[in-house]
């Protein structure tokens, strides 16, 4: 139903077109990295950078004024989240709600890595007389081949 | 009439497959290697009935039979033939037989393979892969039948989702589902050494070659997924950490952390329960992903359409193969582990250890991300999304590691490297990358960035030291397992390369162009020469004309960008016009008709795109080369004379 | 036993429940962000008369109704007998926001279909509409007596919804406000 109405506005909703304001080399590069955040609303699963509906229009257009009337990237955040909620935005913003998704990994790398470091010590405690490996072996016979 | 049969053949497939699953079990249990012996036979029949099965509902497709349900919803008498045929996987009923079929497809394999195993690990494996078996037919047929009767019948189909519409379907999803039930094999071989209590190195040898090529089979299967995505949404992306995406890159990573530690329990005896723990999780992943795509979970661009009852099925059916399973690891694996054999951080299962924790930190980011929203939802944190720019800032520092350690792979000896010995053969791989890796960003493209350079650099390193590594033992034969590791090592760094230069100097622009104008982007100049109209088969096109050329203002190519409309669905789809070479892609997708006439226009400027799925080509190939080692083959007749041998000394 | 060789099972204990919650749950139906927040200001005119101008005020005071819709909207005509229904009861002010029109085709629908609004505010850029988070037309508010959002529906009203969902919900905040 989701994408028939999305249809619907693909053919009916008409887009309310008027001249993108000129933004200058470094305003241009926040504008797309806004876009490329901030999901659809009315496509099942897509940036508004990559959707065609006539809302992501409106506020792909919406994004780039607030840029050129010197808006901070945070401010224009604010600005969509207050209207749509935190939903609308595809890298969620650290807080309560969300310490476990962005410490998650790091957390999970550092007790990873912790435990290799254990696996290592112990190991490295117990020294066995080191066996000559393949390499040294290699290079013995290549020595002695060249001598 | 044929459909009515394929429906009985599945039943019988089901009937064979209980057979598969409890009589070999019961075998093993009370020693009769007569009841060990069905698995075989019943393997082979339940694969002869689903192949029969399949193959009247492709009949049925062909036919244009559309009394049955699933080709009435599902295709359409203008429907070229060979959509047609690839209909029957077209949505979850014809998908679910697909997995199957494969899946006895695997058994069967495993079966014909198997008179090297011991009589009770091959009985013990094929039981196993008959359980997931019943399980799965047990849910095709209650909840997902694709034979059912349309009554009445239906005069016309409501057409295939165009958006499958496309060669990449016929391909991508068979080769996708090879990999996915591919793991269900190192599953089974996983569970036998549970149920036996033996992981020694024989087992990894039986288990290796199987393991390496469901890999090949998802490596490829996700790379044409990518290519296909770029081609067809017309959004110039290759990747969108769409939930479907990461539930078969899940499987992947965890897949690939087992094929690297499966070397390590070979060739040193250790790591055995972590061994069989990645087993169950590259499966299980798999499982998830089943789940996650055809429960309705979670939004996604390409899921099915979704039914609770199958939710709720398939959720039971994980809980009871991957909890049970991992019940039996947390009773069985402890007796697995064999002492502490040493672990050196410099040597080659110390470096296999840090791939390992990578590879399963990573699998396990992206399913914290793709599941996150659901987390949120249950502790009443509000509704959120967790999309690419997310997954691009976690995943990138943990792959970065990842892809220099590869580069050490092999000069790293087991057991014990010197220092000396990595600088001797890598100090010139190093050299060789830096000067690559500036030169290409820098010299080629003009400008630099520190993050492209190092993207750059770090790429040339895997391609660089694969090299050596060839160079190194060019007195020594390669095998095949070495050029399978050197050319998959190469390919992860040709995929880095891509992946950074197209992410760090691709443009796209919107363009809203009138017939004869145009526009000019990254120093080439697109002109909207015309639009016409086409019909297709079963669409009828606005076909784009849009011309290219450089910046002295020669001609390069002319290419066809479409929107199409399905009449049947009602959907219109977009055709990007791609001109391609291995240096960039120059893509046109159709917008808009504008109401001043002409059209609006998206404009992808791609660097070096084509490179991120040479990389995956590359690993595909490497992961064959590795699976055909004659290796694993003499292996396998050494230890069936032993196995002759020892049943002669016991017969007598 | 070790912990570690019982910790993936736990694991998967604890994702079999997440994945069962999830079951029950609608991952397209959002909450509305306004919900339990003061009505957004606006300041525009009135699609029937273009002179006038029609702002938020106009809710104040008492409990009202503010439907979105357009007449290319298909699913606004279907719910629309319903929306007159409900201005015709009498029990609140029905008003209409006219989202991303034309005026002299809005115009023409209302003639058609009938007109159960007090008053139809016009967007034709839809700046209100994404003021008020609209997403999909045709979206219902209920805005109570304190002008506080307290309700939202997406998608057309069905005679289940009106019946038992906004008209009690209009009943109760009446009563909250007397």
């Amino acid at each position: 139903m989701k994408v028939l109405l999305s249809v619907f506005f693909l053919l009916l909703g008409g887009t309310a077109v008027a001249a993108p304001p000129a933004l200058d080399e470094a305003q241009t590069h926040r504008y797309h990295q806004l876009i490329d955040q901030v999901r659809c609303l009315v496509c099942q699963n897509r940036t508004i950078a990559e959707s065609d509906a006539p809302l992501a229009a409106d506020l792909r257009d919406i994004i780039g004024r607030q840029i050129a009337a010197g808006r901070s990237n945070e401010e224009i955040k604010n600005y969509l989240v207050q209207r749509y909620g935190e939903w609308v935005l595809y890298k969620p913003r650290f807080s309560a709600a969300t310490w476990i998704l962005w410490l998650g990994p790091a957390a999970l790398l550092l007790a990873a890595l912790v435990s290799a470091i254990l696996l290592w010590r112990r190991t490295g405690r117990r020294a066995e007389p080191p066996a000559p490996d393949e390499d040294s072996l290699a290079r013995i016979l290549d020595d002695e081949r060249r001598s | 009439m044929i459909v009515e049969l394929g429906h009985f053949a599945l039943v019988l497939a089901l009937c064979l497959s209980l057979v598969q699953a409890i009589v070999p079990m019961l075998g093993y249990r009370t020693g009769r290697t007569d009841l060990m012996g069905m698995a075989m036979p019943a393997a082979s029949g339940q694969f002869v009935f689903l192949a029969l099965a399949f193959a009247a509902l492709g009949w049925a497709f062909l036919q244009n039979d559309f009394s049955v349900a699933y080709v009435a919803a599902n295709s359409n008498t203008e429907l070229p033939w060979y959509y047609r045929l690839a209909a029957i996987w077209g949505a979850h009923e014809g998908s679910l037989l697909l997995w199957v079929t494969m899946l006895a497809g695997w058994s069967l394999a495993v079966a014909a393979f198997s008179r090297s195993l011991p009589t009770d690990v091959a009985a013990c494996v094929l039981a196993v892969m008959g359980m997931v078996s019943v399980g799965f037919l047990l849910f095709t047929l209650g909840t997902s039948n694709p034979f059912e009767r349309l009554f009445p019948a239906a005069a016309e189909g409501r057409d295939l989702n165009p958006l499958l519409q496309d060669p990449g379907l016929i391909i991508h999803p068979p080769l996708l589902y090879m990999g996915y039930v591919g793991f269900a094999v190192a599953f089974a071989f996983a569970i036998t050494a549970l149920i036996t209590g033996r992981v020694d190195s024989a087992w990894t040898r039986w288990t290796r070659p199987w393991t390496t090529a469901a890999w090949s089979f998802l490596t490829i299967g996700i790379t044409l997924g990518s290519w296909w995505a770029y081609n067809e949404l017309g959004w110039g992306g290759w990747w969108f950490w769409d939930p479907v995406e990461n539930a078969s890159f899940m499987p992947w990573l965890v897949g690939t952390a087992l094929i690297h530690s499966l070397a390590v329990t070979e060739k040193r005896g250790i790591f055995q329960s972590w061994t069989v723990l990645l087993a169950i999780s590259a499966f299980a992943l798999s499982l998830l992903g089943t789940f996650l795509v055809r429960s309705g979970v979670l939004v996604s661009v390409h899921a099915f359409a979704t039914d609770p009852a199958r939710g709720i099925y398939i959720l039971l059916f994980f809980a009871i193969v991957v909890g049970g399973s991992l019940l039996l690891y947390a009773a069985r694996a402890p007796k697995l582990a064999r002492g502490d054999t040493p672990v050196k951080a410099l040597s080659r299962e110390g470096l296999l250890l840090l791939n390992n924790l990578f590879l399963v930190v990573s699998a396990a980011a992206v399913l914290l991300g793709t599941l996150y929203p659901l987390v949120a939802d249950a502790l009443g944190l509000g509704r959120i999304s967790v999309g690419p720019p997310y997954f691009n800032t976690v995943f990138v520092p943990l792959t970065v590691p990842l892809v220099i350690l590869c580069g050490f792979g092999g000069a790293m000896a087991w057991k014990r490297t010197r220092w000396q010995v990595l600088r001797d053969r890598l100090w010139l791989p190093a050299l060789a990358a830096t000067v690559a890796g500036v030169g290409l960003s820098w010299v080629t493209l003009g400008t630099g960035g520190v993050v492209a350079t190092a993207g750059c650099m770090v790429g040339f390193w895997a391609i660089a030291t694969a090299m050596e590594e060839l160079w190194y033992r060019r007195r020594t034969s390669w095998s095949r397992g070495v050029l399978g590791m050197t050319m998959a090592h190469a390919g992860v760094g040709v995929m880095v390369i891509g992946i950074t230069l197209v992410t760090a100097f691709g443009l796209d622009r919107d363009a809203s162009l009138a017939v004869g104008e145009s526009k000019t982007m990254a120093g080439y100049r697109f002109t909207l020469e015309g639009t016409e109209e086409q019909s297709g088969p079963n669409y009828i096109a606005q076909v784009g004309h849009v011309a290219i050329s450089d910046g002295d203002g020669n001609a390069i190519a002319t290419v066809h960008p479409e929107k199409r409309r399905y009449p049947t669905r009602g959907n219109v789809m977009t055709e990007s016009g791609v001109h391609s070479n291995l240096f960039r892609d120059l893509y046109v997708s159709l917008g808009e008709p504008l109401q001043q006439g002409g059209w609006s226009l998206r404009l992808f400027y791609r660097p070096f795109v084509l490179w991120v799925w040479l990389g995956g080509l590359l690993m595909m190939l490497g992961g064959i080369l590795a699976t055909t080692d004659p290796r694993y083959r003499r292996l396998r007749q050494r230890e069936r004379q032993r196995a002759d041998s020892h049943a002669v000394a016991a017969g007598a | 036993m070790r912990l570690s060789f019982v910790l993936p099972a736990l694991v998967v204990v604890v994702l079999i429940g997440l994945l069962g919650y999830g079951l029950t749950r609608n991952p397209s139906e959002l909450p509305s962000a306004l919900l339990d927040q003061p009505a957004p200001a606006f300041s525009v005119a009135r699609l029937e008369a273009p002179d006038q101008l029609i702002t938020q005020e106009a809710f104040a005071g008492r409990v009202a109704v503010f439907n979105v819709w357009a007449s290319w909207c298909v699913a606004c005509r279907a719910e629309h007998a319903l929306i007159e229904e409900l201005a015709e009861r009498g029990e609140v002010a029905v008003y209409g926001l006219n989202y991303k029109d034309d005026r002299t085709t809005a115009m023409q629908w209302l003639d058609r279909y009938g007109d159960p609004f007090v008053a139809s505010a016009f967007d034709p850029r839809g700046q209100v509409g994404i003021d008020y988070g609209v997403a999909a037309v045709p979206e219902t508010f209920i805005i109570d007596a304190e002008g506080i959002i307290r309700f939202k529906q997406v998608g057309p009203v069905d005679r289940e919804t009106l019946e038992q969902t906004l008209l009690p919900l209009v009943a109760r905040l009446k009563k909250e406000a007397a």
